[in-house]
């Protein structure tokens, strides 16, 4: 079942990836290439195979609840493209009309 | 008009009680000024790797465990994808398909009416930063809440939940346990307990749901409680107009005491969850379950029934008191020390009522436990009227100090002066010639009540009743 561009679009959206209306068809085209892959995996029989989320074995890598120094302000807002009042400024987001 | 029936689906999010965030090792603290506890982990910079705090795993486990779920051997971290900016990474870390807890219950009553309220799933993920929006076209992040552990806890589906009542008695109890259970301080004005419930009603007898609508920004019991009456009613006046219901997300207005319109959920959220490749899955032992179940405290509902078993009071007052873990610790170091029912009368009547006045919660009372023991022990020995232990506990409130040295500082103490009693009887008696020879030759014993009142108001309330009625009896008695 290959993925059509609507397909492909709503994808583009979602990972909000700018993809130009002309390339639309040659990146469906590319990610078909993947899932067909996909598709010979899929042909594999794993009855009775646990299915597997990690290459590793389950080891618990916990730490103990133990707090350790943050960033500066200055250093934790260093890469932010705006910053205002010690806040990360970002374009207003609407979401409500509560005030 | 066909009658509904309300259909309530409650999602809770807990922040979890740790001295560190879920997977780095900022301070996980209320307030601050805005990003000073966040680092690459937190802040989601590249090449920045997660550790899972164990605490917050206990806590989940914990929590799972007095929620009467199946605890899962093997637990997994999933990604939700999707962009906000108060979420740097571009997802959150959470659990899909594989919760630490699941198919669990609690219990609930309801005007007397016991009911079981089925809980889905108990799962991890991390909180997400603020959002401050400003009068200007930008809106402000503060990421210290990022990455703040959180539990999520949702009822079963089909819901048990049918009333606006019943879904605060769920909330109440929830509460109470996490509060119990140390997790979770349950402050819902601060965010630290939120709850979203999920609203539809149906026609009785319907075996189809109607469409819901989630409702947020719900941050005290009375918020929840409001919010969902106001949605039960305009729900029912759009089925009663011939409207549809939209599914949707409604935002509570507490100035308004409305809901409105956030985001349409018509088109289901798409967030590619796939396992968190980051973090190794977690492998929940027999024994680690065992070793935290053994740990856990009493719980509001055993706690509930020892109060009436060991202290006689009712099932009611035993309900309010076990409310939370600190009004059930303040109630049983009184009841060790003084009377158990005169004990849970004074906690919920008058100290409630001045806690409530200054807005303080139990844990904080300027009144003692010990010294509100003491206070009761001398009403019972008569040393102070009930009606002078009123305005006792005013002034320890205020002062904080020991009621004994108050009382007798203050004048408060009874009247043991058997000349100063017998000389204000005697007037009260020479003032009141007619009500006495009503009583002495016509019989009207129930006339003594007006004369034991007067001896209390000329003693300003310091005489014990029980003297003057003793006295008045010799005294009559000589008249006859």
């Amino acid at each position: 079942m290959p993925l059509t561009t609507e397909e492909v679009r709503r994808v583009a959206l979602l990972a909000r990836m700018e993809l130009p209306e002309e390339e639309l068809a040659s990146q469906a085209q590319h990610l078909n290439t993947l899932l067909q892959h996909v598709e010979i995996l899929q042909k594999l029989n794993v009855e009775g195979v646990e299915p597997t989320s990690h290459p590793l074995p389950p080891v618990n890598t916990l730490r103990n609840d133990e707090k350790r120094p943050s960033l500066a302000r200055e250093e934790a807002l260093a890469n932010a493209p705006e910053a205002r009042d010690g806040c990360f400024a970002v374009p207003r987001i609407v979401e409500d009309n509560a005030s | 008009m066909p009658e509904y029936e309300p259909v309530i689906g409650m999602e809770c999010h807990a922040e979890l009680l740790t001295e560190s965030k879920m997977f780095c090792g900022c301070a996980n603290q209320f307030g601050g000024e805005p990003n000073t506890r966040c680092c690459p982990v937190c802040l989601g910079m590249p090449g920045s790797l997660p550790v899972t705090n164990r605490k917050a795993v206990e806590h989940v486990i914990r929590t799972a465990l007095a929620l009467n779920c199946t605890v899962a051997s093997r637990a997994r971290f999933d990604r939700k994808n999707y962009f906000y900016p108060d979420l740097p990474k571009g997802y959150q870390i959470s659990q899909y398909d594989n919760p630490i807890g699941a198919s669990g219950w609690l219990d609930i009553e309801v005007n007397g009416q016991k009911k079981r309220i089925h809980i889905r799933r108990v799962h991890l993920e991390e909180d997400t930063g603020k959002l401050f929006h400003t009068v200007g076209n930008e809106s402000y992040v503060d990421l210290n809440r990022a990455g703040v552990p959180l539990m999520e806890i949702v009822t079963e589906f089909p819901p048990d939940i049918h009333s606006t009542a019943e879904a605060r008695a769920y909330l109440m109890k929830l509460r109470a346990i996490l509060t119990y259970l140390e997790v979770c301080d349950g402050k819902m004005e601060q965010g630290s307990l939120r709850c979203e419930p999920n609203v539809s009603l149906r026609p009785v007898g319907a075996a189809a749901y109607g469409t819901k609508t989630e409702i947020k920004n719900l941050n005290s019991f009375r918020a929840v409680q409001r919010g969902i009456e106001y949605e039960l009613e305009r729900q029912a006046s759009l089925l009663n107009h011939g409207e549809k219901v939209v599914q949707e997300t409604r935002g509570w207005n507490e100035a308004r005491q409305a809901t409105f319109a956030q985001r349409s959920k018509e088109v289901e959220q798409e967030y590619r969850y796939f396992p968190e490749p980051d973090l190794l899955p977690l492998d929940i032992t027999p024994q680690w379950i065992e070793e935290i179940r053994a740990s856990l405290p009493e719980l509001p509902d055993a706690r509930h029934a020892r109060f009436v078993e060991q202290y006689g009071i009712s099932n009611a007052d035993a309900a309010q008191l076990t409310e939370t873990r600190s009004l059930a610790d303040y109630y049983e170091q009184t009841a060790g020390a003084a009377d158990p029912r005169a004990a849970a009368n004074w906690i919920m009547g008058d100290l409630s009522r001045i806690l409530n006045a200054q807005s303080l919660d139990i844990a904080n009372s300027p009144v003692s436990s010990p010294h509100l023991a003491v206070m009761i022990n001398m009403i019972e020995r008569g040393d102070i009227s009930g009606k002078l232990g009123k305005t006792l506990l005013e002034r320890m409130a205020a002062t904080g100090e020991n009621p004994q040295t108050l009382a007798q500082r203050e004048g408060l103490v009874v009247l043991r002066d058997t000349v100063a009693l017998e000389a204000a009887l005697d007037s009260v008696l020479a003032e009141n010639s007619a009500i006495v020879s009503d009583i002495v030759e016509k019989g009207l014993v129930n006339k003594r009540g007006f004369l034991v009142g007067q001896v209390m108001k000329a003693t300003q309330g310091k005489a014990d009743p029980r003297d003057v009625n003793k006295l008045l009896d010799e005294k009559l008695s000589r008249k006859n």
